[in-house]
């Protein structure tokens, strides 16, 4: 016998459910359908398309009212229904008409979260949530010099406005957190889409909160934030979160929580009653998403039909639709104990990519820029792959899997007890796994109970090796280092986020980037001190107190406390008079030894604090100033004598090391930054093996970057070949600055390009004129402020805190 | 306890420290985020390097010659080093340093 159906709602889990009924058991029913809006069922999901231009209505429609007609379905379009009456299995609607039913499935779906905001009631305040909404936003398009604001930085509300922003509307996202999309994407990605967003013309507002809606003949007018801005608008669109729609079971006396309650087969409370889509709760669950309703439609579908199924819910994936947008985002990806990161990042394509690990399988991926391994990412997610194997490629997708890794771990495992990892501190293998013996099991117990890798930290990698052989599964090698103990984040994300949320005090950092202590500690302050500085020359103010001592007391400290002391010689090149200044302060000073540099100068060694303004005076008089000789900045430019003197010489080699030196110093750099200009390419200035070297030819300048001689010793590789001695030092300049903006704290330029590759810095300094030029003011910007002798500085105004700021030695004896 | 004016807190940088000589060596006044005044020994148990010159941080202060961390509160050696620095007692008056120098004083035995 034809049972009667009774389906409130044809939204998509409506329609889904019953082409499946009719697939399963096409007889079975009687069915007739309500649906408050006065048409067929749409694809929700794609209204934004509708809004951007890119569909039309009738594209998106999945069952006309012809459809329905077919199936033999009795449709009531535009007709609510406002009550069940459980007991007489009976639904009421809005026109007074009682319906008997056998089975009744609602699916009333969800309603758009209104902020009770004052002035939330004005006309022009509306949610995006139907075909109405769309259309009243298209039509916003249509009038010129169109404002609207958004509120919410989801999904549903980027799509609006970047639909309005197509439209031609003026838009301003509105959003409470600190980044957008916050529960698909962290902090990285939301950087990244906010700049995109930005580029097409909308504005974003960020941890801002929402005051009032302001209002004129009862028409929307503006959005008032608690921070008095005003933003005025003549649309307002609330796209802040949708909640189930449960009044109607609610009030038939079906148990609700968050949404109606079903078991695994859909069933209410009521066995004759059933619910699917957004408006159902199941096991805690709510839906927004299409996929897990649709497999919620299959369950109904067999369980009308009288067949088992249960529904079961899996992770899923998101993608914005927003064009040029191109975002991924799928399981989870909160920090939480036991998980790692693997990131991939690539400034110049706007590129990142990050994958959560938990226990050797993947639980979370957030792509931005390049998403086409999101599906391959997602198939691992759900399967729970163990990717133990392919770790170390993992982050570069499918392509590069296959083929037998190269196993690292071998060659240290085979070292013998008294192989030495760590150079600096003298420690051997043994040395590690007697600490990991008693109980180090960590890279920080290491470096805490052995020194191993704590000064240079280029033994890192070999430490964690040693770890990982004699731990085996119980270490995993790191993915992200953090800068140190006071964050989670990397030298690399706190760059970005000084830049990208604009934090230009200290204070801004550990307060808007969660430190975990009050004020960092030795190795984070120095860091983040360079990096504001470097990113906000004319608002930052440097900050002695966060430099190491070098730097702060402008000398070099010595084993015993004593500093040295070496006055800049340009290029190389000084005078007699030079000379004898510096003669009359070692003898005046006794300075017990004087020695000449590698960087083609003069150090006096020996001094003691309390004498250095005294000697920084001396020197000063004669001309001479800070050869920064204790920097991460500009050391020295070491050149040959060249064309002036030498047989060989094609160039004037001292006379554009000078111009150089001159041009370069006092800028503070990531780490020491040393130049070397040779006449010809006999080289004798040593030029090939300098963080930047130019070694003159016939025909121009070759220059060179990341070479090393110390700890590694490398070859610098060519950067270009430039013609005359300006845009030398227009290349140098752009080069220098390049590597101020983007490097870790403490790589050289030879370590920093490693990561970044060659050609990306050729894109930025040699090929794309405009980015070298941009480089190059913006490193005069900061000169202003930094080429200066800090020594004279030091000697005139700061003399007295040399000195002890008491003395005791009378006192104490009364 | 016998307390001796030294200088005015401003004369400290923020999270910086002075020296002040006495006769059995230099000691090193701090001034911590909350301006409060700690003042220790000013030598590094390790290899002597002078802490006065370190980054303070928090109630702590890190060596400059090897990066040994420092409790200013109580002088001891942080995370697996091991050593203590002598504190001294400090309280501020009227934007002025109050350091007891008891312990101090050569030849005056604490009573």
């Amino acid at each position: 016998m034809t049972q009667k159906l009774i389906i409130i709602g044809a939204g998509m889990a409506a329609g889904r459910a019953l082409e499946h009924l009719f697939e399963t058991a096409p007889d079975a029913y009687d069915v007739t359908l309500f649906n408050a809006e006065p048409h067929g069922t749409y694809n929700r999901i794609m209204l934004s398309p509708v809004l951007s231009g890119d569909k039309t209505f009738d594209e998106i429609v999945t069952h006309t009212a012809e459809w329905y007609e077919e199936q033999g379905v009795t449709c009531h379009f535009g007709e609510k229904v406002v009550k069940i009456d459980r007991a007489a299995q009976t639904v009421t609607s809005d026109n007074g008409g009682v319906l008997a039913y056998d089975k009744l499935i609602i699916a009333t779906g969800s309603n758009p979260f209104i902020v009770p905001l004052p002035g939330h009631d004005l006309d022009g305040v509306i949610a995006y949530r139907d075909l109405e909404d769309t259309n009243t936003m298209i039509a916003l398009g249509d009038k010129p010099d169109a404002k609207a604001v958004v509120i919410g930085g989801g999904l549903l509300g980027l799509e609006a406005a970047a639909g309005l922003a197509l439209r031609g509307v003026d838009v301003t996202v509105v959003h409470i957190m600190g980044h957008l999309m916050e529960r698909q994407l962290d902090e990285a990605a939301g950087y990244l889409l906010r700049k995109a967003l930005v580029d097409k013309g909308i504005t974003v507002k960020c941890s801002a909160n929402s005051k009032e809606i302001l209002g004129e003949n009862g028409k929307v007018k503006a959005l008032l934030l608690d921070d008095g801005t005003e933003l005025p608008c003549d649309l307002l669109v609330m796209a802040v979160g949708i909640r189930p729609s449960v009044a109607l079971a609610a009030e038939a006396g079906l148990a609700t929580g968050r949404g109606i309650h079903v078991d695994d087969q859909m069933v209410t409370s009521d066995a004759n009653i059933l619910s699917l889509g957004e408006c159902v709760e199941h096991n805690g669950d709510i839906f927004g998403l299409v996929a897990p309703i649709y497999d919620q439609a299959k369950v109904i579908a067999k369980t009308l039909a009288g067949e088992e199924a249960a529904f079961v819910n899996k992770d899923v994936a998101t993608k914005l639709k927003v064009t040029g947008c191109d975002l991924f985002s799928a399981g989870d990806f909160a920090e939480a104990q036991g998980r790692e990161d693997i990131v991939y990042r690539d400034p110049a394509q706007g590129v990142y990519k990050r994958l959560v690990i938990e226990d050797n399988r993947i639980v979370g991926a957030v792509m931005y820029g390049d998403t086409a391994d999101g599906n391959w990412f997602f198939g691992l997610i759900k399967d729970k792959e163990d990717i133990s194997e392919m770790r170390d490629t993992l982050i570069f997708g499918p392509a590069f899997q296959g083929g037998s890794p190269l196993d690292p771990m071998a060659a240290v495992a085979a070292l013998p007890a008294d192989a030495e990892i760590c150079g600096c501190n003298g420690v051997c293998k043994g040395q590690i796994e007697d600490a990991i013996g008693n109980g180090a099991t960590t890279l920080d117990d290491i470096k805490t109970t052995t020194k191993a890798s704590a000064s240079c930290g280029t033994c890192t990698g070999l430490v964690e090796q040693v770890l990982a052989a004699t731990l085996g599964n119980d270490f995993v090698v790191p993915a992200a280092k953090s800068v140190c103990g006071c964050t989670d984040l990397t030298h690399e994300d706190v760059r970005r986020l000084i830049k990208s949320k604009e934090l230009k005090s200290q204070p801004a950092v550990w307060q808007e980037l969660g430190w975990s202590t009050q004020n960092g500690c030795h190795v984070c302050r120095p860091a983040i001190n360079y990096y504001l500085l470097a990113d906000w020359p004319l608002e930052y103010q440097d900050d002695a107190q966060s430099r190491f001592v070098n730097e702060r007391n402008h000398a070099n400290i010595q084993k015993d406390g004593t500093y040295s002391v070496v006055p800049r010689m340009w290029g190389g090149i000084t005078t007699p008079d030079e000379l004898r200044a510096i003669a009359n302060a070692a003898d005046k000073f006794d300075v017990p030894t004087v020695k000449v540099t590698g960087g083609q100068r003069i150090d006096l060694l020996g001094v003691k604090k309390e004498d250095l303004p005294e000697i920084w005076f001396d020197l000063n008089q004669a001309g001479l100033v800070s050869g920064h000789a204790y920097s991460k900045g500009l050391r020295t430019v070491k050149t040959c004598v060249g064309s002036d003197h030498c047989r060989f010489g094609t160039q004037d080699s001292t006379g554009l090391g000078v111009k150089l030196e001159k041009h370069l110093w006092g800028s503070w750099t990531p780490h020491k930054l040393k130049l070397g200009v040779s006449g010809c390419p006999r080289n004798c200035a040593e030029a090939t093996c300098k963080d930047i070297g130019v070694v003159c030819v016939d025909s121009g300048y070759e220059i060179s970057i990341a070479g090393a001689a110390g700890m590694e010793v490398k070859e610098t590789e060519h950067l270009c070949k430039v013609t005359t001695e300006e845009e030398a030092i227009e290349v140098i300049s752009a080069m220098t600055q390049v590597y101020r903006e983007n490097a870790k704290y403490l790589d050289r330029i030879w370590k920093w390009v490693d990561k970044v590759g060659l050609d990306w810095i050729k894109g930025q300094v040699v090929e794309n004129l405009e980015a070298r030029k941009a480089l190059v003011a913006r490193f005069e910007i900061s000169q202003t402020v930094y080429r200066s002798d800090p020594w004279a500085e030091h000697a005139s105004k700061k003399a007295e805190t040399y000195q002890p700021v008491a003395k005791l030695t009378l006192e104490a004896a009364e | 306890m016998n307390w001796i004016d030294i200088c005015s807190i401003t004369d400290i940088p923020l999270r910086g420290a002075r020296i002040v000589k006495t006769a059995v060596g230099c000691v090193a006044v701090f001034r911590t985020d909350d301006s409060e005044v700690f003042a220790t020994s000013d030598r590094c148990p390790h290899k002597g390097g002078p802490l006065s010159e370190g980054i303070v941080h928090g109630k702590a202060v890190t060596c400059p010659l090897h990066n040994w961390v420092f409790s200013l509160e109580t002088g001891e050696a942080q995370g697996a080093d091991e050593g203590q620095i002598a504190t001294f007692a400090t309280q501020i008056e009227d934007g002025r340093v109050m350091l007891d120098v008891t312990e101090l004083t050569p030849g005056v035995a604490a009573e």
